[in-house]
C-alpha cells in the first residue's frame, strides 16, 4: 500500500516510561481478528488504558479508564509524539501494532532503541521511530513531566532534526533509504516491480544452480 | 584464499538480486509460509492494486491462531475468529495458494507444519508473517518473522527490501546435564544476553551441545531467537538436518535430493569466519530454567529465588522489575519451587513437537495431576503429531495421568482462541512469552521446558524434574 509522505510538523510528547513494551501490551491479541487495517486505535494499550475487559466490537467511549495510565491524563490527551524507553515493541511482528499506534494519532515514537520487525513495520506504515541516545531519552522524559504543559516538539525530518520547545536542537539518524521511503511516500512494492528484470534474471540463475527450488 | 564466510553470509550472497546506492538489497525470498492472522490485509492489498503472487507455489498456508483445540466437528464458534479462518480461505482459492485446512489432518502450526512436509529446506531463505519463522533457522535456513505489509511486498515480487544485520555466534559447549533440554538452553541465553542482546543480529548457535540435539531440539532453539531480539536463529547443516529432510513430501526426492544435500554440506560456516559478537555459554552449567517474570530475560534456575527490585542498581530494570512483580503477585525472596500453579499448557510453536510430547509423556507416566491444577492440557503442533503422539500411546498416557489431549493449534500460547487464563490464574507453560496479558488478561504465565511443565502439573508447583 502506498503510504503519505511524512510532512514537517509540531506535536506534543506523551512519556511512557516503561522499557521493553511488548507488542502483546501495544495491541492484544483478541483484537488480531479484524481483517481491516484500521480502527485499531481505541484499543492501544488496551489492558493498561481500560479497567474491564476489552473484546472487539466493543464502544471504547463508555469503557472505564484506568487513571494511573500516562495516556489517560489529559496533560497528555492530544500527544503525537511517544516516548518511551529500549526495545519498543519487542515480541510478535503483528503489524496491527504500528497500525493501532497510527490510528490512535502517533506519528514520532522516540525510544533508545526498538525491535527489530516493530522498526521495520513502523516505517511501512509512515510512523517514524527515532533512536536517541540513552541521556537525551532521559533529558526529554524530565522536561516531559517537570513542567504542567506538555513538551512540544518541532519534527523535521526533511533536515533530520528536532526542536524541543527551547530546550535545543537533537540530530536524528536514519537509515537513508528509509529517509527516502518516509518523506516521498513511497510504494515499495511498486519500486520492487521495476526491478522485475533483474528478478527474473535470478531466478533463471537459481534455477539452473538449484533446481529443487521451483519443482 | 577466499575470506571465510558464515553460514548466514553464506545464504546471504546467494539471495541478493540487487543492492541500491543505500547498501539496501533486493533478496530473493525461497519460501512463504502463511496463516490467517497476518495475511487478510496483505490479500487485500494485492486485490486492491490489481497485483498477483509471483510464485503461488512458493507459499503454504494454514490456519493456527484461531482454531478450536475441542470439539472441531462444531466450526469455529467465535463469528470474528471464523471469519477471519474463511477470510484465508477464500484468499488461498482466489490466488491459488495451496491451504491445509482445519479438516486437513496436516493442519497444525505454521512453524510444525513447515518441517513437517519438507517445505523447510536447508539453504533457503523463508518468511511468514509470524515471528517465531526464526524456527526454521534449526535446518541452516535464514528464516525470519515480517509485517503483513511485507507479506504482500513477497506475494507480489519473491523479495523482500533488506539490510544485512550483523552476526552472532553463540556457542553452547560442552555436554548437557540430565534432564536439561533445548528449552533451557535457550531460556539460559536469553537471560545471558536479555531480550535485546540479539537485536541488530542474524545468531548462529553452534558448540557441541548445540549439534547434539536433535531436530526437535534446534527448532526449539531458533524459535526463541526472537524473544532474544534476533529475527533470525540458525543451526549448522550436519546429517541430522538431512536425515531429517530426506523423504519428507514437499522435499526433493532421489537424485535431486542428493544434489541439494551436497550443495547444503557446502553452506557451513567457514573455519575461521568471523562474527560481530561471539557468546560462550557452558553447557553442563545450565540448569532446569523457570521464568518469574513478564520478559522471558526474566529467568532463573528452578533452586533460585524471586529477585528483588531494590537490589537492582539500573533504575529502568528495577522499575521493570517492579511492575513484573506486581503483575506476577510474586514477593521477593519467594522460591521459584514454592509457586502453586493453576495451570499447565504443553504445546506451541515452541516445544508441540513429538520429542516434547515425549519428554512430557516419560515424567507424566503412572502419576495423577495434582487436584490443586484445574486445567492440564497438551496441545500437539500438529494433526501428525498428534497421529504419532496416538500411535505411541502418549496420549494414554496424559489423559490416564488426567491431562486432557486436544486438538492441533497455537491455542494458549496466545490465546486467540477458547484456551485462555483468567485473571490471576498462573501457569506452567511450554510457550515462548511471558507478557503480561499473554495467555489471557491477567493471567500470569511461567515458561518452562515440556518435562519441567509435566512436573509441575503432578505437584501443582515448580520442581526440579531431575530430582522427579
Amino acid at each position: 500500500m502506498p503510504m503519505q509522505p511524512f510532512e514537517n510538523f509540531r506535536g506534543t510528547v506523551v512519556p511512557l516510561d516503561r522499557a521493553n513494551v511488548d507488542t502483546d501490551a501495544i495491541i492484544p491479541k483478541q483484537f488480531l481478528k479484524s481483517i481491516a487495517r484500521t480502527g485499531f486505535g481505541p484499543n492501544l494499550f488496551d489492558e493498561w488504558r481500560y479497567l474491564d475487559q476489552g473484546e472487539p466490537g466493543q464502544d471504547c467511549a463508555n469503557r472505564p479508564l484506568n487513571p494511573d495510565f500516562v495516556l489517560n491524563d489529559p496533560k497528555y490527551a492530544d500527544a503525537t509524539i511517544l516516548l518511551t524507553r529500549h526495545n519498543f515493541g519487542c515480541g510478535s511482528s503483528r503489524e496491527h501494532a504500528p497500525w493501532a499506534l497510527a490510528d490512535y494519532g502517533f506519528k514520532v515514537l522516540i525510544a533508545p532503541s526498538f525491535a527489530d520487525i516493530f522498526h521495520q513495520n513502523a516505517i511501512k506504515n509512515g510512523l517514524l521511530p527515532i533512536v536517541l541516545d540513552e541521556a537525551i531519552v532521559d533529558r526529554l522524559f524530565e522536561l516531559a513531566t517537570d513542567s504542567d504543559e506538555p513538551l512540544t516538539i518541532d519534527v523535521d525530518l526533511h533536515n533530520l532534526k528536532l526542536d524541543a520547545d527551547g530546550h535545543g536542537t537533537i540530530e536524528i539518524d536514519i537509515d537513508p533509504f528509509h529517509h527516502h521511503c518516509l518523506i516521498h511516500g513511497l510504494d515499495d512494492i511498486g519500486l520492487t516491480l521495476t526491478h522485475g528484470d533483474e528478478i527474473a534474471a535470478y531466478e533463471d540463475r537459481r534455477r539452473a544452480e538449484a533446481p529443487w527450488l521451483f519443482g | 584464499m577466499p575470506t571465510p564466510r558464515t553460514l548466514y553470509d553464506k545464504i546471504w550472497d546467494d539471495h541478493v538480486v540487487r543492492t541500491d546506492e543505500h547498501g539496501t538489497s533486493l533478496l530473493y525470498v525461497d519460501r512463504q509460509l502463511v496463516h490467517e492472522v497476518t495475511s487478510p490485509q496483505a490479500f487485500e492489498g494485492l486485490r486492491l492494486a490489481g497485483r498477483k503472487p509471483r510464485r503461488p507455489e512458493a507459499n503454504l498456508a494454514v490456519p493456527d491462531h484461531n482454531v478450536p483445540t475441542t470439539d472441531r466437528h462444531l466450526g469455529i464458534v467465535d463469528p470474528i475468529s471464523r471469519i477471519q479462518v474463511e477470510q484465508l480461505t477464500a484468499n488461498c482459492r482466489e490466488f491459488g495458494i495451496r491451504l491445509f485446512d482445519m479438516a486437513d489432518k496436516r493442519q497444525g502450526i505454521v512453524h510444525v507444519i513447515g518441517p513437517e512436509e519438507g517445505f523447510t529446506l536447508p539453504g533457503i531463505t523463508m518468511v511468514c508473517g509470524d515471528s517465531h519463522t526464526s524456527t526454521h533457522g534449526a535446518f541452516g535456513a535464514l528464516a525470519f518473522g515480517v509485517g503483513t505489509s511485507e507479506v504482500e511486498h513477497v506475494l507480489a515480487t519473491q523479495c523482500l527490501l533488506q539490510k544485512k544485520s550483523k552476526s552472532m555466534l553463540v556457542s553452547v559447549d560442552g555436554q548437557l546435564g540430565r534432564g536439561v533440554t533445548a528449552k533451557d538452553i535457550v531460556l539460559a541465553v536469553i537471560g545471558e544476553i536479555g531480550t535485546a542482546g540479539g537485536t541488530g543480529h542474524v545468531v548462529e548457535y553452534g558448540g557441541d551441545a548445540i549439534y547434539a540435539l536433535s531436530m526437535e531440539g534446534r527448532m526449539t532453539v531458533c524459535n526463541m531467537s526472537i524473544e532474544a531480539g534476533a529475527r533470525a536463529g540458525l543451526i549448522g547443516i550436519d546429517e541430522t538436518t538431512i536425515d531429517y529432510v530426506r523423504g519428507r513430501p514437499m522435499a526433493p526426492q532421489g537424485e535431486l535430493f542428493e544434489q541439494a544435500a551436497e550443495y547444503w554440506r557446502s553452506l557451513n560456516s567457514d573455519p575461521g569466519a568471523e562474527y560481530d559478537r561471539v557468546v560462550h555459554i557452558d553447557a553442563a552449567s545450565i540448569r532446569p530454567q523457570v521464568t518469574w517474570g513478564t520478559s522471558p530475560e526474566m529467568v532463573l534456575p528452578v533452586d533460585g529465588s524471586v529477585p528483588n527490585p531494590v537490589e537492582i542498581a539500573d533504575p529502568v530494570k528495577s522499575g521493570s522489575y517492579r511492575h513484573a512483580l506486581a503483575y506476577m503477585g510474586l514477593e521477593p525472596g519467594t522460591p521459584l519451587a514454592e509457586i502453586p500453579l493453576d495451570k499447565v499448557f504443553i504445546g506451541s510453536c515452541t516445544n508441540g513437537r513429538i520429542e516434547d510430547l515425549r519428554a512430557a509423556a516419560d515424567v507424566a507416566r503412572g502419576h495423577k495431576v495434582a487436584d490443586t491444577i484445574k486445567l492440564a492440557m497438551v496441545v500437539p503442533g500438529s494433526g501428525l503429531v498428534k497421529a504419532q503422539a496416538e500411535a505411541e500411546g502418549l496420549d494414554k498416557i496424559f489423559t490416564e495421568a488426567g491431562f486432557e489431549w486436544r486438538e492441533p493449534g497455537c491455542s494458549m500460547c496466545l490465546a486467540m482462541n477458547a484456551d485462555r487464563l483468567e485473571p490471576g490464574e498462573r501457569c506452567a507453560s511450554t510457550s515462548n512469552r511471558n507478557f503480561e496479558g499473554r495467555q489471557g488478561q491477567g493471567g500470569r504465565t511461567h515458561l518452562v521446558s515440556p518435562a519441567m511443565a509435566a512436573a509441575a502439573a503432578i505437584h501443582g508447583r515448580f520442581v526440579d524434574v531431575r530430582e522427579v
